[in-house]
């Protein structure tokens, strides 16, 4: 409770740094993974990071062969940032020269250049003062550890990905959702897509050093796929990863001022992991919720649909169709597939709308005029869609009723009327009924 | 440089794993699942803590059964979000690891009152002493050999399933082999493979063989069967190739570079991922040069 008390009034001086750095990196990891997430690269952070490793070894054998500091951060960041750079340059050239797809020129880039670092690291291990330099932090992160420079650090990485974000937004936007696009338009799209490159190596570099790979990792990719459950727009998209970054960050180093034992890192990652989950299931534009009742209404419409066309079907059957005229319900039941009580659920469901009513026995249905509108603009797709197969698609004429069942319900006017003066050309009009606008009432 | 029995253990031990490696690896390229291996290696952690909390122990059976268990769940879970919620492979794949390496971290760290389980020993071991007990043949070297074993009998007994899964998942599908079984068995033998390679020689060369010796492969033909081979021979080239700079060249080298008279042997296991690599890179670039020249010749006639 007193540690809680103390987080919360910033007591620490510590606290206070730790917070606003992994804050800072939170948001803009969030932002900067928007734009990998979307250019299928989310794991590019993973690669980069075991990609300084090399780096990092090899600037510390220099500078111990030039005497110079081995503890050295600008040095050290150097190498990491040289080596950051050869390493997506990698992954970029295989894709270029080559058929290997993304998935595998980030596996080989992370394993060679990762193995290369562990080699070097195992030769740093036996120069004098190697073995305690500290370079495992590299790999393993000390988020509770950072210090005001790191911190500093942050701030201005963090600044220049917050400006290159906002003044490149419409490029990169471009870039992300249509390459072949922005190239026609001719947008400089290999400078584009290196420019974002570098903001990435400079997150992941700055990030690796301050807060430990996992953690850039993490938030390279984490955010910004939960921030997907919410929006299909690009800048809410970004708005809900950094902001996601942020506080999963701020939860993070929350708990480990209470549970000090605890990992910094390791709390920011499930805590942005739960965000996650919140996300997938209560996210307003894919979230689990959202999209299962969606899926319901979608199925709700389909039936409806359906038994419209089997009634109208069947008061075809035996002469002309018009709406009030009285149809079997047993009739119907042939024309679908379902059991007695769904289609009389469907019915009554159908009569709460309007569209049709039944007479007091339920034996019979009657179509109300604007349940026939309905449909009869049904059943008229449904029979251009047939028509169209047939003679255009050149589907099998044995298939045809079942794939204009599955594609009639997503036909738009826009669509119909085109098919329909393709039916005129066709001078078939016999096999459809005509245009409902056409009804007397 | 003075070559030991031990060196001579090394190279077939590497070689071995490496070839284990490298057989289901080719079907993670074709299946696009590249990143399964380096993801497998971070979420073990848990299956690791949660084994050594329930079974208070060290034992290597039900570690081996917990980190198993976290490979396997990081292909299923990875994969049902991905389905359910419509995620990108890799960006569900980077969820799952991220989250589950972190779960170890806090495990390993509230386990460790009781004992001292290093995050890092997981990570990093090490070939050049996994091999030390040679009494006539080291238990990883027989180990690798078996995995090798079980896993070409493995790819030989569902080649035709394996093949057109990966390649045509609908068709494979409609011909009555179940695409995602496949795909399933598939990661299984990928978190058994790895989680024994890695628990004696380390992630880095099991990441690597199996991913790079099979790109490279597949730079060179397009019949499977071909790049199997190829695949095997490759891994088991650049193990060799790796440990024999790892005792010579390669420290001479660092030694230079950092200013001191000498330095003893570096990570085997670093460069032979090294020379897989270098044999990758190699390949891509003469066989870019080739398609280029092809073309150039090609083009006075059109």
């Amino acid at each position: 409770m007193d540690a809680l008390w103390r987080f919360l009034l910033l007591q620490d001086h510590n606290t206070r740094v730790v917070l606003a750095g992994a804050c800072l990196f939170g948001a803009a990891a969030g932002l900067v993974g928007t734009f990998l997430l979307l250019r299928k690269r989310s794991l590019l952070g993973d690669t980069l990071g075991h990609a300084t490793l090399p780096g990092v070894a090899l600037a510390f054998l220099l500078a111990h062969a030039a005497g110079l500091s081995t503890r050295s951060l600008p040095i050290l960041l150097g190498g990491a940032a040289l080596a950051g750079v050869a390493g997506v340059g990698a992954v970029l050239l295989i894709r270029r020269i080559s058929h290997i797809k993304d998935d595998a020129a980030l596996a080989i880039v992370l394993s060679v250049f990762f193995g290369a670092g562990v080699t070097i690291l195992t030769a740093v291990q036996q120069l004098p003062g190697g073995a305690s330099a500290g370079l495992d932090h590299f790999i393993y992160g000390k988020t509770a550890s950072m210090t005001s420079a790191d911190a500093t650090f942050i701030f201005w990485a963090s600044l220049i990905v917050f400006a290159g974000c906002t003044a490149l937004f419409k490029e990169f936007a471009l870039l992300c959702f249509d390459e072949s696009f922005a190239k026609a338009g001719g947008w400089p799209v290999r400078s584009l897509d290196i420019l974002l490159m570098a903001l990435v190596i400079l997150i992941t570099v700055v990030g690796i050093q301050a807060v430990g790979l996992l953690l850039v990792v993490a938030l390279l990719v984490i955010p910004s796929a939960a921030a997907r459950f919410w929006s299909d727009r690009l800048g809410v998209m970004a708005g809900v990863a950094a902001a996601v970054g942020l506080a999963s960050s701020a939860a993070g180093v929350a708990v480990s001022a209470i549970l000090p034992r605890l990992p910094a890192g390791a709390l920011i990652v499930l805590s942005s992991a739960a965000l996650f989950a919140v996300s997938f299931v209560f996210g307003t534009r894919r979230g689990l919720i959202v999209r299962s009742q969606d899926e319901h209404r979608a199925v709700k419409r389909l039936r409806r649909e359906h038994l419209l066309r089997a009634i109208y079907e069947c008061a075809e059957a035996s002469g002309n169709a018009a709406a009030e005229k009285p149809v079997p319900v047993a009739s119907v039941h042939e024309k679908r597939p379902w059991s007695a009580r769904e289609l009389a659920r469907e019915i009554e469901s159908a009569a709460e709308a309007g569209l049709l009513t039944t007479t007091p026995d339920d034996a019979q249905v009657r179509l109300t005029t604007r349940g026939f509108a309905e449909a009869r603009r049904l059943v008229r797709n449904h029979r251009l869609w047939e028509l169209y197969l047939l003679h255009h698609a050149e589907v099998a004429p044995g298939r045809v009723d079942r794939d204009a069942d599955l594609i009639e319900h997503v036909l738009d006017p826009r669509l119909v009327a085109e098919l329909e003066d393709l039916l005129d050309a066709e001078r078939r009009r016999a096999f459809v009924p005509g245009d409902p606008e056409k009804l007397s009432p | 440089m003075n070559w030991t029995e031990i060196d001579t253990w090394i190279v077939i031990t590497g070689a071995l794993i490496s070839m284990a490696c490298a057989v289901p690896g080719v079907f993670l390229l074709l299946n696009k699942q590249s990143m399964l291996g380096d993801a497998i290696s971070h979420a073990v952690l848990p299956g690791l803590a949660i084994a050594f909390l329930v079974s208070g122990s060290r034992d290597p059976l039900p570690m081996l059964a917990g980190a198993v268990a976290a490979g396997l769940f990081t292909g299923l879970l990875t994969e049902w979000i991905q389905r359910r919620g419509r995620v990108n492979a890799d960006a569900a794949l980077g969820v799952v690891f991220c989250s589950l390496f972190a779960l170890g971290l806090v495990l390993i760290r509230l386990a460790a009152d009781r004992v001292d389980l290093d995050p890092g020993c997981v990570l990093y071991g090490a070939i050049e002493t996994a091999v030390i007990d040679v009494s006539p043949v080291p238990r990883i070297a027989w180990l690798s050999a078996c995995m090798l074993i079980a896993n070409l009998l493995l790819a030989a007994a569902f080649y035709k399933e394996l093949r057109i899964s990966a390649f045509d998942p609908a068709l494979s599908t409609s011909m009555g082999i179940p695409a995602k079984r496949m795909q399933h068995g598939l990661t299984i033998v990928t978190a058994v493979t790895t989680v024994i390679a890695f628990e004696s020689v380390g992630s880095i060369l099991v990441i690597a063989m199996l991913i790079v010796p099979g790109a490279t492969a597949l730079l060179l033909s397009h019949r499977l069967s071909v790049v199997l081979g190829l695949s095997l021979l490759l891994a088991a080239g650049s193990a060799a190739a790796g440990h024999l700079a790892a005792i010579s060249v390669v420290p001479a080298v660092l030694a230079a570079w950092a200013g001191v008279p000498s330095l003893g042997a570096v990570s085997s296991a670093g460069m032979m991922a090294v020379f897989a690599g270098l044999a990758f890179f190699a390949v891509l670039g003469i066989t870019h040069a080739v398609r280029q020249r092809a073309a150039v010749r090609a083009e006075p006639q059109a």
